[in-house]
């Protein structure tokens, strides 16, 4: 339970529509052990300035997301003078974990609409499957807690071996299915609806067929979390254009405009009547983006939700409102997120199925979805996609209302 | 059970009153002065009135389970003969929540806000590891 939230008198609305995303690039993605992160990122610029019809020398704002890649090898500096980007005006690196690629996107549109900037990148790349050879698809992110000589009172994770993000939502899940009756099978279908949406995405990772039986046979990471509640973990980098909307219309692609951003971080107060694990800071979020855009859910055509595990499929739909708090597991049950659904979510697979770029996950496939350039899988009517951001265990929320007009 | 030992965390200025209270055998948490507000981890100032005015005071050692998994994975060499193993997340009376692990409760038999009571294990000669048991009450 949060206390309650003041709202500002200003909506947002000015900023409504004012700017784009123009440009896309990705690069190769998954299992890919031949580029370090940084030349990830220069790989997927290089690609979004070219998609966007914009030269080199018009970029003027560079906006880094380094993952876990350590800010010394994967500054915003280093990667300015690999693409000799010579007229920046703005540059900085930034982090609050998977929500980031939706917050650098919300100060690069703030820019270039006050006139910071013209043209921002905004790009994240990270390489944490290091080498063929070396350990599993997760390690880099099961190191929270491992210390060998563990000290101070984080050392208490250690003497009990809550090691890794997995764990934390293991236990965030948990409260959700003994709070509400939520199951396992529940949170499969929002995998197997993912994986179905995979098979039709040539981008996707994996599309081989999976059922609910596939899920239930799945091997336990941590009770409650089964193997295919996970993402991936990719190696690669994504990067996108923010230009002025009226600049966008005059490039090379279909802009994708946005229409709405907000952003909300709970705080995670682990105490008697804080309940850090079931209410995400996506309520603060949508009452922001939803009034800039002067929209409601029953605009929203196409969902890209953040899905670092299933069950942040599904706080992420109850705290948005789609159902009831509580509610999720029954709203999902019917298959509605899946192809052919009346709420179609994550179409190219998400993170469980499709490839793991953090925030740039929804947000490259709602740039496609509104672009009309989903192929196989584009949803018909795609004149409004939310993409939203999840950060740390639930720390940190964003949201971009993305709109095929402005 | 098991011979490796758990790896039990070194005190450092800000635990060193929770680590040496786990050896008498109490369990001990930060209280902010001013507020009167616990909290843990035990940081310098008080996150609800900014207070940097701190004590050290005796917690009843009651509790209820807020959340536990069930790890399955192999990451550390401490627990590589004792895995799968349970993790809980302790609700104490006094309202901050504390990692840890329930014992003398079958694993189906573990109950979201179920009542418990801290319990102290020595571990070693200078070390205690605090868990919680079922609690009557």
């Amino acid at each position: 339970m949060h206390p309650p939230y003041a709202v500002r008198a200003m909506d947002g609305r000015e900023l409504r529509g004012r700017a784009a995303i123009s440009g896309l690039g990705m690069s190769e993605m998954g299992r890919v052990y031949t580029r370090d992160a940084r030349d990830f990122a220069a790989e997927a610029i290089r690609r979004a300035v070219e998609d966007a019809g914009l030269r080199k020398e018009q970029i003027d704002g560079l906006l880094v997301n380094p993952g876990v890649t350590p800010l010394g090898a994967m500054g915003g500096v280093g990667l300015q003078n690999d693409l000799g980007l010579a007229n920046l005006r703005l540059l900085a690196s930034m982090n609050v974990g998977g929500a980031t690629a939706n917050v650098m996107v919300q100060y690069a549109a703030m820019s270039v609409i006050h006139g910071l900037a013209n043209h921002v990148v905004c790009v994240f790349a990270d390489a944490p499957l290091r080498t063929s050879a070396g350990g599993g698809g997760g390690a880099a992110y099961a190191g929270m807690g491992r210390s060998v000589r563990p000290s101070g009172m984080a050392g208490l994770y250690t003497t009990f071996g809550v090691f890794g993000v997995n764990a934390h939502y293991a236990l965030a899940t948990r409260r959700h299915m003994a709070m509400y009756g939520t199951t396992s099978d529940q949170l499969g279908v929002i995998a197997v609806a993912e994986r179905a949406w995979a098979q039709k995405s040539p981008l996707a990772e994996h599309r081989e067929a999976m059922t609910l039986g596939d899920y239930r046979a799945s091997r336990w990471v941590v009770e409650p979390l089964h193997l295919l509640d996970c993402c991936l973990v990719s190696n690669g980098g994504v990067a996108v254009v923010v230009s002025r909307a009226e600049e966008a219309a005059d490039l090379a692609q279909p802009p994708a405009y946005i229409l709405g951003m907000g952003q909300g971080h709970p705080g995670d107060f682990r105490r008697k009547g804080w309940d850090v694990e079931t209410e995400t800071g996506a309520p603060i979020a949508r009452e922001r983006a939803f009034s800039m855009a002067g929209a409601t859910l029953a605009d929203i055509d196409v969902l890209q939700l953040y899905d670092c595990y299933t069950y942040t499929v599904l706080v992420t739909l109850e705290d948005y409102g789609f159902c009831k708090k509580g509610e999720g597991g029954p709203f999902v049950a019917d298959g509605k997120l899946g192809p052919g659904g009346s709420l179609p979510t994550n179409t190219g697979g998400g993170q469980l199925s499709g490839y793991y770029m953090w925030g740039m996950t929804p947000l490259s496939e709602g740039v496609i979805q509104v672009r009309g350039q989903g192929g196989e899988r584009q949803v018909a009517k795609h004149d409004v996609v939310l993409v939203t951001g999840n950060g740390g265990i639930l720390d940190h929320h964003s949201a971009l209302i993305l709109g095929r007009e402005a | 059970m098991t011979t490796t030992p758990l790896p039990v965390p070194e005190a450092d200025d800000e635990s060193r009153e929770f680590y040496d209270g786990a050896r008498r055998h109490q369990l001990m948490l930060m209280r902010c002065r001013s507020c009167g507000a616990w909290r843990l981890p035990s940081r310098p100032r008080c996150p609800d009135c900014w207070s940097t005015e701190t004590e050290w005071v005796r917690a009843s050692g009651r509790g209820v389970l807020h959340s536990f998994g069930i790890m399955h994975q192999k990451l550390h060499p401490a627990f590589a003969d004792r895995t799968p193993y349970q993790f809980a997340v302790v609700e104490l009376a006094e309202g901050p929540r504390i990692v840890s692990q329930v014992v003398g409760v079958a694993e189906d038999e573990l109950r979201l806000e179920m009542p418990l009571q801290a319990v102290f294990d020595d571990v070693s000669d200078d070390a205690t590891v605090v868990r919680f048991g079922p609690r009557r009450s």
